[in-house]
């Protein structure tokens, strides 16, 4: 239809079209109103046997090492959700595409799997930088934007983002958190920070100043790519800092504990929840455990190593029924990769959308799915509630923290929730629920 | 004080990889005029085969020698099938040429170990300021540039090397055979860019791990002067210093922009490198 | 821009060399004047136009992503063959002046929303230039690999200024914004991204034009001549430095309204798209199109974006391991780089030409 008007005259409509650019040209290039509100009450990606969802992650790159889990734990999920007759009859096609951390890349792949792939709804696009240049779009769109793979605050604005939807605690959060923690529990000790260049370190830095302010002496950053922190271990050892807190992923996590027993320097060292997954430390440290001396066991440089948790550590094991229920899931349906706290990052975000997806009913559409998601209840297989009311949509709402020691947890400080200004840290209740109490999950 | 002497002895044994790297650029580009792009993806296949070596014989230096023995044979086919068939084409087309293949070497590398980082050992002890490890790198370098200055200097082999870079047509005349010499130089040159990947892959390895020891060496090579294998081996150290300086005292952002300021200088200086005019008496 | 189309060749009039093309094209149509390069390429301009026009409405907006895609990087490869292929300045740094470009568009929209469009671009060409200016003058004692390696690191190098200076330019997480979409008076004829397709292809083909014309001109045989012998060129009394400055402040105010475009297009100007890997693909892009002709350029855009296009839809048809699935579209672009320089040294376009005789004049837009 809209070709017609143009194929009649070619070049009289290109030359009508450049005049047009011209008159455009003098309206602000910033200047745009207020798009039409997107319909809601369709079910785009929905079909009579699937409901197609999408992501975009980075797969390949430099930035893609230490991600690679969570589209693995999350298709683990689907695929027994799938196998085990689908959330109302229908199974979840997952597409996780490949953006390498490149946001001009994001911009391309959601655009696809918007127009062309026509999913149903985003769950899990990964990264700051990158999903906030599409959150806009998806919004616009009408596409509902479910538990962005980041921390960053932005994601909870339902004035401004009202299809979006928080997961993971927010840097400001869990810092406050940490920042408390540390202040009670190491009172006279000299602090320094180690944080990543980026919104991470700089939401974590206003969190963790809240309460230590006077206590920190140091404060370096590493640019993610970095190959090497000796320069700002030494800059922490120098300033005598006694707690090192760790606001990285974590690669950068076991470069800093690496370095650290380099040099022979031994502060406490307290991550936040991104950097926290001891089995992935675990895992890269290995190699270096004989070198170390002792048992030859990378819990040399583990033991004692502080973080910070919102989810069900796998350390727990069968004490927990969600992590025993995941690592079936993952012994069945994932990889070759032992089963990690970033695994279960995935399959727990996978977890969450099968609820909000069950809860919208026979026949979903994509109000259905945002209303089933502001009355989903807060108790999730996380520990610490997890909020997506229409005021409130943050995610997981605090943390724990806990000490390792030889492959065994020990909770330190006991969930709290808070949020990310001036407000107080308080206990955290949580009514979990079972995996056999969710009906796709229950099946099988 | 001993601040600076932390930083100084980091960037010494970071820039060890550096050299070694641009050690390898300048000898391949000295036999052949190519800017080798290939270069890390050689170092990376052979650091990802030494590690399966040492996986698979619980040796560290059997591993060593795979990685070697892979860099090699990589530069010697790379020569022969890649860059011979195109030594009559634009100057440009085995530049890309050899990017190309660094793509395809570092896709294969994430499909066969996928882009997970792997825990990567080091040769000997890691611990102290400066570990055995840092001074193994050091010394492994220094080592290889002093066998490389005996062998040019010294030896046939090294006389037809120079020759057949630098007038095949006569070197042919007068019987040396110029493509043999010429894929040995590649294959040496990439022995030693694996040398600068087992140096540069712990503690933890990736594909796109040598990306920017790549572009640092690079601007090391250029720094030191295309022509001359010393200057390739004074440059690595010396921006390696440098960039620990620059994290150390002014931020780690400022890293790759003040190697850009560095550079920029030097060239303004010495178009050809700082030791151009040594490069054309000696070598 | 399918090269089959034509424009009627008889009725325009020629206008004065400058930023105003746009006035060249839509003006077409009064005094017959045949025979100036500029009309002429003028003409092949608008035709092209019509053609992205026919394109866009014809299909719907991931093709109409993917066709601005094709846009800019074709002015960003058109701007580095005036440089590498015409002037024999080998720039590893080009995705550097796209950075000044995207970032310039990014802190108009974002700070001063009422700036027009057209100023952004304005802006932002100009940024380019100066940008090359200071590069220009600086590498202009630098050759072959020398030159190479300077903008190597400048392309590693100048990104980072984002880092530094994060309330400025918004650090690692970049700069997020929506530039205007289609103006209302063509609402329900044409979307936003259709529109923004057609904005990107009208700068690019301005740039198309200058470039064009430069490449023709008295710049051109000057460049071509220093390319082909420098001392021989000094000696003709070609002034050697003014010469190749000139040709980067040209390439770099290409690459800048590139930058501009994706930054317009995209609504995002973030230091890790101008990551070196950029830098790289577009001048392999333009070895692979072929050196000397903006043919060379226009076959570098489309394989920029539709390699990896098929790389992924490969990836997605066969049925792999995840890390081999992962990796595929990679390898593929590295595999095709490495066919054809192999098999055509001369590129799409000079295999192109050889095969079909009947555009064998390079360095010219294909128009003679």
């Amino acid at each position: 239809m809209r070709t017609d008007p143009i194929r009649a005259a070619r070049p009289l409509a290109a030359a009508s079209l450049a005049l047009a650019l011209l008159a455009a040209g003098c309206t602000g290039a910033g200047q745009t109103g207020e798009g039409a509100e997107a319909d809601l009450d369709v079910s785009t990606g929905v079909t009579d046997d699937t409901v197609t969802i999408g992501a975009h992650m980075p797969l390949t790159g430099p930035a893609a090492p230490g991600y690679s889990q969570i589209s693995v734990g999350a298709q683990a999920v689907y695929d027994f959700v799938n196998a085990n007759g689908g959330v109302h009859g229908r199974t979840i096609e997952y597409l996780a595409e490949d953006d390498a951390y490149d946001p001009t890349r994001t911009v391309e792949v959601t655009r696809e799997l918007v127009h062309q792939d026509e999913i149903f709804a985003m769950v899990g696009g990964l990264g700051t930088p990158t999903h906030s240049k599409v959150v806009d779009f998806l919004n616009t769109e009408g596409v509902p934007d479910l538990f962005p793979s980041s921390g960053a605050l932005m994601w909870n604005d339902p004035e401004k983002y009202p299809l979006t939807y928080g997961y993971q605690v927010d840097y400001t959060k869990e810092s406050k958190i940490l920042g408390e923690y540390i202040s009670e529990e190491f009172e006279d000790a000299k602090v320094g920070y180690l944080l990543q260049n980026d919104d991470v370190g700089v939401d974590s830095q206003r969190g963790l100043d809240m309460y230590l302010q006077d206590q920190a002496v140091s404060v370096e950053h590493y640019e993610s790519g970095a190959e090497d922190l000796s320069a700002q271990i030494a800059g922490l050892e120098r300033e005598g800092a006694e707690v090192v807190v760790c606001a990285c992923i974590p690669n950068y996590v076991a470069l800093g504990l690496l370095e650290s027993a380099r040099i022979g320097y031994e502060p406490q060292f307290i991550t936040s929840s991104i950097g926290g997954d001891t089995v992935t430390l675990r895992g890269l440290l290995s190699s270096f455990a004989e070198q170390a001396g002792s048992g030859g066991d990378p819990d040399d440089f583990l033991n004692g190593l502080m973080t910070l948790g919102y989810l069900p550590p796998v350390e727990l094991g069968g004490d927990d029924p969600w992590v025993a229920f995941l690592r079936g899931v993952y012994d069945e349906y994932g990889g070759d990769a032992p089963l990690s706290n970033t695994t279960v990052y995935g399959m727990v975000q996978a977890v969450q959308f099968v609820r909000a997806l069950e809860a919208a009913g026979e026949d979903p559409t994509r109000a259905s799915l945002i209303e089933a998601l502001e009355s989903l209840e807060p108790g999730g297989p996380g520990l610490v509630p997890f909020s997506s009311t229409g005021e409130d949509r943050g995610g997981y709402a605090g943390g724990f923290i806990t000490r390792y020691e030889d492959g065994e947890l020990e909770m330190v400080r006991d969930p709290a929730v808070t949020d990310n200004a001036e407000g107080d840290i308080e206990p955290a209740e949580v009514d979990r629920p079972l995996p056999e109490d969710i009906g796709p999950l229950a099946q099988g | 004080m001993e601040h600076f002497a932390n930083l100084t002895l980091n960037g010494l044994a970071t820039g060890a990889v550096y050299a070694a790297l641009a050690l390898s650029l300048v000898l391949i580009y000295q036999a052949t005029r190519v800017l080798n792009f290939a270069q890390p993806a050689f170092a990376l296949v052979s650091a990802y085969l030494a590690y399966a070596v040492t996986a698979a014989t619980g040796s560290y230096w059997a591993g060593f020698a795979a990685a070697l023995a892979a860099g090699a044979l990589l530069g010697a086919a790379t020569e022969r099938l890649l860059v011979r068939p195109l030594r009559n084409a634009s100057p440009l087309s085995p530049i890309i040429a050899t990017l190309g293949l660094l793509m395809v070497l570092q896709g294969a590398v994430g499909m066969v170990w996928g882009n997970e980082p792997l825990s990567f050992a080091y040769p000997l002890d890691y611990r102290g300021r400066f570990s055995p490890a840092d001074a193994f790198a050091l010394a492994s370098v220094l080592l290889v540039a002093l066998a490389l200055f005996a062998l040019y200097r010294f030896t046939p082999a090294g006389l037809r090397m120079r020759a057949a870079a630098i007038r095949p047509e006569a070197a042919r005349l007068s019987g040396v055979r110029v493509g043999a010499v010429l894929a040995s130089a590649w294959a040496l040159a990439s022995a030693i860019g694996a040398l600068a990947g087992m140096l540069a892959a712990p503690p933890f390895l990736t594909p796109n791990a040598f990306d920017l020891v790549f572009v640092f060496a690079i601007a090391a090579a250029v720094a030191g002067g295309l022509e001359n294998p010393f200057g390739a081996v004074a440059g690595g150290l010396a921006v390696g210093v440098l960039l620990s300086y620059v994290t150390g005292y002014a931020g780690p952002e400022l890293t790759a922009l003040a190697a850009l300021v560095v550079l920029l200088t030097v060239l303004a200086l010495k178009p050809d490198g700082l030791f151009s005019r040594a490069a054309a008496r000696k070598v | 821009m399918a090269p089959t189309h034509r424009a009627p060749a008889s009725d325009a009039r020629p206008d004065t060399a400058g930023p105003a093309k746009a006035a060249t094209a839509t003006r077409a149509g009064r005094r017959p004047a045949l025979g100036h390069p500029l009309l002429r390429h003028g003409l092949w301009a608008l035709a092209a136009l019509a053609a992205v026009a026919l394109l866009t409405a014809a299909t719907g907006p991931v093709t109409d992503l993917r066709v601005a895609d094709v846009g800019l990087h074709l002015l960003a490869v058109a701007g580095l063959q005036l440089l590498v292929g015409t002037s024999g300045q080998v720039s590893l740094g080009h995705g550097a002046f796209m950075f000044v470009g995207a970032y310039t568009m990014a802190l108009l929209v974002v700070n001063l929303p009422a700036v027009p469009l057209a100023a952004g671009m304005a802006a932002a060409c100009a940024a380019g230039c100066l940008a090359g200016l200071a590069v220009g003058a600086a590498t202009a004692r630098l050759h072959g690999p020398y030159l190479a390696g300077a903008t190597l690191m400048l392309a590693v190098g100048l990104p980072a200024v984002a880092l530094r200076f994060p309330d400025l330019l918004g650090g690692a997480n970049g700069l997020a914004f929506t530039a205007i979409g289609a103006p209302p008076a063509l609402s329900g004829l044409v979307d936003d991204t259709q529109w923004r397709a057609l904005v990107v292809w009208t700068v690019a083909l301005i740039g198309l034009v200058v470039l064009a014309t430069a490449t023709r001109g008295r710049l051109g045989r000057h460049l071509r001549a220093l390319r082909d012998d420098p001392t021989a060129a000094a000696l003709s009394g070609i002034p050697v430095g003014r010469a190749r400055v000139t040709a980067f402040v040209i390439s770099a105010g290409a690459g800048s309204l590139a930058g501009a475009c994706q930054a317009y297009v995209l609504g995002t100007a973030t230091p890790s798209t101008y990551a070196l890997t950029l830098s790289l693909v577009l001048l392999a892009a333009l070895v692979l199109g072929g050196l000397g002709s903006l043919w060379g350029a226009f076959w570098a855009a489309l394989a920029i974006v539709y390699v990896e296009v098929a790389g992924t839809e490969l990836a997605h048809a066969l049925e792999l391991d995840t890390d081999v699935r992962n990796n595929l579209p990679v390898v593929f672009f590295g595999a095709v780089l490495i066919i054809i320089v192999l098999a055509w040294p001369r590129g799409v376009h000079g295999a192109l030409s050889a095969l079909g005789r009947h555009r064998s004049t390079p360095s010219q837009t294909g128009d003679s």
